[in-house]
């Protein structure tokens, strides 16, 4: 058994003539939490839809909790213990913020079970007030939250956040970066993220990626520190 | 509505329902004349006809083109067996049995093969449409599945009458009337239980987003595919209601057939279940009162009702009867008592 609970090995995901994703060998650890940044087009957005089932890689193997999961189909993944919140709010439009964490939870019977995680999961992530709100008429913030509370609720073994912080206002921003911090005491969380501030609010350790492979890993400050990726970053110029 | 609405609204309706049924059984039998009797048991039929798509179009969120396909086959198939077995019993079975082993085939191509809306509403017309064309050349003496014939243009008139179970009896107009409101009433108690069990609810959650579902474990094409099933399924029991109520013939799979049960569901609102139902009696009703009087053809006017619903009243008659009754209600709470305006 790896000691790693994902492991992805020579990942490769072409779109025609474009390498989107060219040969990424990651790993992941149980209990950490890893923040996948660089510039649009970077590929990691194509590689977080390798990790959910979205997109069928090309080439090379996703292994998670030792089993490959490349190309599986998204609910097969989502069964083998991913959570996943996407970069624009996916939710059930039409129900309200209860019943959409109801859905979440889709192996628990127990009514009372049930029932306790949910208020749980709205208390953890601060969106008990929401409760009998219908999802179509929330704000983007509100809707961001509740999809964070989703996945709390469905209790995974990795989470994976999408741009969380895209379109919230900086209260809405501290809050969910205490919500991060928060949820990784108890889960392996893997965040996508371009916007430094918020990195540096959540994060220890950084993977940047740039056109579709891993430039450089390590720690947050010495990541941001280092020159060659402020160049790949803010381009040669910056100043 | 949402799903947990819905399960609070559930036991309530269906009592209604089934109160309703049972002052039908009652007292119709005994005081309408034959005629009508005989056109509430068709009315009844098609009543299931309509249900069949409002839980697969209003929950499951399948826009079903040819629905008719599924009621046509429901029919022959129980006119078919009922010939060869002399027994109406086991034909009962195969009228549902069919056309859900037909949709279970055909829908494992449609999800399975991840074909997007549009095309699933013209691949499903396409399909009632090649019944329609294939049943229309079957005259001829050649064109026969075991003893019965399948007759062509005209049908097979010779449909047996459901026989009272495991007898030779055949029923009474009465009776038929009394088994189509137990089967109007079964079917909508069924849909509505449906809709509030952990099947029902992941169904309404693929119908809501897909992507979402599956991200949260759940097989969308197996539960689509479950939907698409049970709704051949109830078509096919209104095949074999419409079979006993007038006789089995071709243009169960025409075009019109296909027509009329998507304008009972969007007139009687899309996401319900007695909307359409109610539709479908009142515009079945008003046809038949229009083809009386020969004034207007009746399916130029069913056109226009259709228009009028989606320009004026998208929600359908159910939404807007539920809304028009929230704010009466409102209004009566909000009008102040003798006691305070005198005050």
């Amino acid at each position: 058994m790896s000691d790693y609970l994902l492991e992805a090995k020579d990942v490769a995901m072409h779109f025609g003539g474009v390498k989107a994703l060219d040969g990424v060998d990651f790993r992941l650890r149980k209990g950490e939490l890893r923040c996948l940044l660089g510039p649009n087009g970077a590929g990691k957005t194509t590689f977080f839809r390798c990790l959910t089932g979205t997109h069928k890689p090309t080439r090379g193997r996703i292994l998670f909790k030792g089993a490959d999961i490349a190309g599986k189909e998204r609910y097969d993944i989502a069964r083998a213990g991913m959570g996943v919140k996407t970069q624009v709010p996916s939710l059930f439009d039409g129900l309200t913020a209860h019943e959409n964490l109801w859905l979440a939870l889709r192996t628990v019977k127990s009514a009372a079970e049930r029932e306790a995680r949910i208020a749980d999961a709205m208390e953890r992530v601060g969106v008990s007030a929401l409760r009998s709100g219908v999802l179509g008429r929330m704000a983007h913030g509100q809707r961001q939250l509740v999809e964070l509370a989703m996945v709390v609720a469905s209790d995974p073994d990795l989470v994976l956040l999408d741009e969380p912080a895209a379109g919230m206002t900086d209260v809405e921003v501290d809050r969910l970066a205490s919500i991060i911090r928060d949820l990784n005491r108890t889960h392996t969380v893997v965040v996508v993220e371009h916007d430094m501030h918020f990195i540096r609010m959540i994060a220890d350790q950084v993977t940047v990626f740039h056109q579709g492979r891993i430039l450089v890993e390590g720690h947050v400050e010495r990541i941001l520190a280092d020159q060659t990726v402020r160049d790949v970053y803010l381009g040669k110029k910056h100043v | 509505m949402t799903v947990m609405a819905l399960s609070r609204s559930g036991g309530v309706h269906v009592a209604l329902a089934a109160l309703a049924a049972l002052a039908g059984i009652v007292i119709l039998p005994n005081a309408a004349p034959l005629y009508t009797l005989i056109n509430v048991t068709l009315y009844m039929s098609m009543g299931v006809f309509a249900l069949s798509l409002a839980l697969l179009w209003g929950y499951g969120g399948i826009l079903c083109f040819g629905q008719s396909a599924f009621f046509g086959l429901g029919a022959y198939a129980y006119a078919v067996a009922a010939i060869n077995f002399g027994d109406t019993t086991l034909a009962a079975v195969f009228a549902i049995g069919v056309p859900a082993l037909f949709a279970a085939g055909l829908g494992y191509f449609l999800f399975y093969g991840r074909l997007s809306d549009v095309y699933l509403g013209v691949i499903t017309l396409t399909v009632t449409l090649i019944f329609f064309k294939l049943i229309n050349s079957t005259g001829g003496d050649a064109w026969r599945i075991g003893a019965a014939r399948l007759g062509g243009f005209n049908g097979i008139p010779t449909t047996p009458l459901l026989t009272i179970p495991f007898t030779r009896i055949p029923m009474s107009p009465a009776q038929m009337f009394i088994f189509a409101a137990i089967s109007l009433f079964s079917t909508y108690a069924l849909c509505k239980g449906l809709i509030v069990t952990r099947f029902g609810r992941a169904v309404i959650a693929v119908r809501e987003n897909e992507m979402r579902a599956e991200l949260l474990g759940y097989n969308a094409r197996r539960l689509k595919l479950a939907v698409f099933v049970i709704s051949a399924g109830i078509a096919g029991l209104a095949g074999l209601l419409f079979a006993n109520s007038v006789f089995v013939s071709p243009t169960m799979f025409s075009l019109s057939m296909a027509a009329q049960v998507l304008i009972w569901v969007v007139v009687g609102g899309l996401g319900t279940l007695f909307g359409p139902v109610a539709a479908c009696f009142a515009l079945q009703i008003a046809t038949a009162v229009l083809g009386k009087l020969g004034i207007v053809d009746p399916n130029i006017v069913l056109g226009l009702v259709l228009i009028i619903f989606v320009v004026f009243v998208p929600g359908g008659i159910q939404p807007a009867f539920a809304a028009l009754l929230h704010r009466l209600m409102d209004i009566r709470a909000d009008r102040p008592v003798a006691g305070e305006v005198a005050r």
